[in-house]
């Protein structure tokens, strides 16, 4: 692979790229050999030459070798080649194969000890788009292999970077982004373009760029899904960026829990690299920018714009106050530019498109699309975009199908542990930033977990400021204590041991971790507590009342005991973890209440309805 | 249980000290080494115990309470041994709602052992996670790094038996 040394190289390319797009799809006979770094080290070239000079031989030399970044799995696979037109995939080549293989083409004939055919991996996650979807992030996933960086080129990619090094000042960057209205992605929703105006504008020459590829919301997994299917639109969106704002070397901080998304990153980075868009004098211009993928290690907080910083500086991810923000004083305290993965992936399209284009999509004041990760209990999980301004109903109902198995809808979770769930009443609400605050939860990252009926919205409560509590860095007092009495109340209400005075004392232990946290965990911890204190005051009332879960989940306050429907089919006395389920085969079963655990496996494995929970 | 004591630490063992030392001397010269240097260490060696944190920093060159600090501070690094096999739970928010906790509950039963522990035989660990990213499959369990989405109770027994014949294959 030669380094493009110019603008007009980077346009050759990629018509070369579309070229042998065409030619894959084509009936024409050509070899692609696989220049993977390490099927180079395993003799790649050589067999390239070979296959060159035994296709002359045989008087096959109008077949064409072409190199490409990357086939099957180097390290299992390499060298790799694949043989057009029947796209066979002859892996682990040494050179003395290749007669044989110049001999099958001649023949029209596979040398089956040689072949591994490529898998057919099917994407459980992203579905085809539904009718009122609008893909732009997600747009190319799934229909590019990420692992070639020309795959990507050949559909337009670095295509923006080209026209802004070729045509436009950085401040003129700047002003396309502020025009676009384009909205950090991350949560907070801050305008990119101001926060890149800062950084410009921040004194010294030395600036950093970083990704925020921390995804710590439970229940989201957006970012995963762009780093792992579109690496090069989020190094391509950083590097407008560092053009823009004067930054030369980036950071992309990736959660440890994404293994294959750090991986792909890197093989990206690598192939960049390589051909000369990362580096010193991309594309023959006087701009350099360089990146490195950071893991994290399973520390939520680290998602925390400061919290991250001193994670990337090698130390504990603790938050520290902001002002100064990263703009002024970030990585080593050098003005940083830090957005989520997904607001970076936006920015080669606005260049791209255009401003109007982008701004054609979505409200008022959040422009464009969003994605999102829809799961919990609607019919049709997995990831979605939609314009700014969609309704939840549009999304939960026409996207999603629905609750699934026809249940009723009770909540829909967003913003994850900082977030809030909004009842059935909101479902018309449109979704955009200040919408949903208003409303009492947060847009967030894009975590969309829709609850059916039988969740209990005590119990999620307690099971996000249980996630808080543990996440909570403990470096400020009114969090740490705070998110700890406040489980504590609501761990007695589940069990039934709430008091009356629970209630205001939640509220007001809320209030306080809320005002006296020093970053935005503490801050947020109280939302999923008070959005379903407000929404769903009568399941409290009932736990600390009534004694009673309406929802049936809280195990201290529900029994379980098996009807007449019994048939004795013995499904639940075998799959019942403490064995609390006795009967003879065809009789109707008992539970041993004193034994009986309530987790429900019973009730979920009877066929026969039989199982009934009190 | 074997006693701690009896377990030798990996500086001690030749093989894994050149990898402790090959791993340090690759990265400690980056900018926020000690990140990248725990990182590595811990998926190549499998945990950090005291006595690779005080090598670390004093090859590193750092004080030995700022390795700590970092090693304490981040779920991901552990100090003592997992099992051979690794059975992670997620109970995110998702997988929450989906069941986890029965997942759970049936696993003590198969295994006999809570999350954070390790079967006597050393041969699983099980551990909870928050979330792995997969939810639209939730509820999910990872093994060895192998994500299973839409797990269910019933199936638990089938995913251990898997683990535990694979390991009598490769005995025999
Ligand atoms: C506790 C906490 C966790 C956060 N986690 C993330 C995260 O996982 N990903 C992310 O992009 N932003 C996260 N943020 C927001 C970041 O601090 C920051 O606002 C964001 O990365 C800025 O990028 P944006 O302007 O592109 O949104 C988190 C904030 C808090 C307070
Ligand atoms: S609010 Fe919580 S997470 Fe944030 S700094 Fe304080 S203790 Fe740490
Ligand atoms: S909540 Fe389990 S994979 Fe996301």
């Amino acid at each position: 692979m030669k380094k493009l040394n110019s603008l007009d190289d980077l346009a050759r390319f990629s018509q070369h790229s579309q070229d042998l797009n065409a030619l894959k799809n084509s009936n024409e006979a050509a070899i692609l050999v696989s220049v993977d770094p390490v099927c180079i080290a395993k003799g790649a070239e050589a067999i390239k030459d070979a296959l060159v000079a035994a296709l002359a031989d045989a008087g096959l030399g109008n077949i064409a070798v072409y190199e490409v970044t990357h086939i099957g799995n180097p390290e299992k696979e390499g060298p790799d080649i694949l043989v057009y037109p029947r796209e066979t995939h002859y892996v682990r080549l040494v050179k003395a194969d290749v007669p044989e293989i110049v001999n099958a083409i001649k023949t029209d004939t596979v040398v089956t000890r040689l072949e591994l055919p490529l898998p057919v991996v099917k994407d459980e996650e992203l579905h085809d788009p539904e009718p009122k979807e609008v893909r732009v992030i997600l747009e190319s996933i799934g229909k590019l292999n990420p692992l070639a960086i020309e795959d990507s080129i050949a559909n337009g990619a670095y295509g923006s970077l080209a026209k802004v090094l070729g045509e436009m000042q950085p401040d003129e960057v700047i002003e396309t982004v502020l025009a676009s209205k384009l909205r950090g992605r991350g949560g907070a929703g801050f305008p990119t373009g101001l926060k890149w105006k800062f950084v410009r504008q921040a004194p010294g020459d030395e600036k950093y760029l970083v990704c925020n590829a921390d995804e710590g919301d439970p229940g989201a997994f957006m970012n995963r899904k762009v780093l792992e299917g579109d690496p090069h639109a989020v190094i391509e969106g950083m590097a407008i960026a560092a053009y823009a704002t004067g930054a030369r070397q980036a950071y992309v901080y990736c959660r440890a829990e994404y293994p294959i998304a750090v991986n792909t990153m890197n093989l990206a980075i690598d192939q960049a690299r390589r051909l000369g868009l990362l580096g010193e004098n991309i594309l023959g211009t006087d701009f350099s920018f360089d990146l490195e993928v950071r893991m994290g290690a399973g520390a939520f907080v680290c998602g925390e714009e400061t919290a991250l910083l001193a994670s990337i500086e090698g130390g504990r991810g603790e938050p520290r106050v902001r002002p100064p923000f990263p703009a002024q004083k970030g990585l080593w305290d050098k003005p940083t530019n830090i957005n989520n993965v997904e607001t970076y992936a936006n920015v080669p399209k606005i260049i791209g498109r255009g401003v109007d284009w982008y701004s054609s999509m979505g409200t008022e004041k959040s422009k464009g699309t969003k994605t999102f990760a829809l799961a919990g209990d609607a019919a049709n999980t997995g990831l979605i975009e939609v314009p700014f301004g969609i309704t939840l109903r549009e999304i939960i109902y026409d996207i999603g199908g629905g609750i699934r198995g026809g249940k009723k809808y009770k909540a829909v979770q967003t913003g994850g542990p900082m977030g809030g769930c909004l009842p059935e009443k909101y479902l018309d609400l449109p979704v955009d930033y200040e919408t949903l605050g208003q409303a009492g939860s947060i847009m967030g990252s894009g975590g969309m977990v829709v609850m059916d009926e039988d969740t209990c919205m005590v119990d999620i409560a307690r099971f996000f400021m249980e996630f808080t509590q543990d996440e909570s860095c403990g470096k400020c007092i009114p969090c740490r204590v705070g998110t700890r009495r406040i489980l504590e109340t609501l761990q007695r209400i589940c069990k039934g041991e709430g008091k009356p005075e629970d209630i205001p004392l939640l509220k007001e232990l809320c209030e306080e971790t809320k005002q006296d946290s020093l970053c935005g965990l503490g801050q947020g911890a109280a939302g999923p507590v008070i959005s379903t204190m407000e929404h769903f005051m009568a399941e409290y009332e009932a736990h600390i009342y009534d004694k009673k879960c309406p929802a049936k989940v809280c195990r201290d306050l529900i029994e379980f005991s098996i009807s007449d429907n019994c048939t004795g089919c013995t499904s639940c006395a075998r799959y019942c973890p403490t064995n609390a389920i006795t009967g003879e085969r065809k009789e109707k079963h008992v539970i041993d209440s004193s034994i009986c655990i309530r987790c429900g496996i019973c009730h979920n494995v009877c066929k026969f309805d039989a199982i009934v929970i009190e | 249980m074997p006693e701690p004591a009896k377990i030798r630490d990996p500086l001690d063992m030749p093989e894994q000290r050149r990898v402790i030392d090959r791993t340090i001397d690759e990265f400690m010269h980056l900018p926020g080494a000690a990140m990248v240097v725990l990182n590595n260490l811990q998926g190549r060696i499998g945990y950090i115990t005291k006595p690779m944190q005080a090598y670390i920093a004093e090859r590193m060159n750092v004080p030995l309470s700022k390795i700590h600090g970092v090693v304490s501070f981040y779920s991901f690094f552990t100090t003592e041994p997992r099992g051979k096999h690794v059975v992670k739970f997620c109970i995110g928010t998702a997988c929450y709602v989906g069941g986890a906790e029965q997942l759970i509950d049936k696993t003590k039963q198969v295994l006999g052992i809570n999350p954070g522990q390790t079967t006597p035989d050393g041969m699983i660990t099980v551990e909870v996670c928050r979330c792995v990213g997969a939810c639209s499959q939730a509820p999910v369990i990872v093994v060895d790094d192998l994500n299973h989405g839409k797990m269910q109770a019933t199936r638990i027994n089938n995913v251990i038996n898997q683990i535990l014949q694979s390991e009598a294959v490769s005995a025999a």
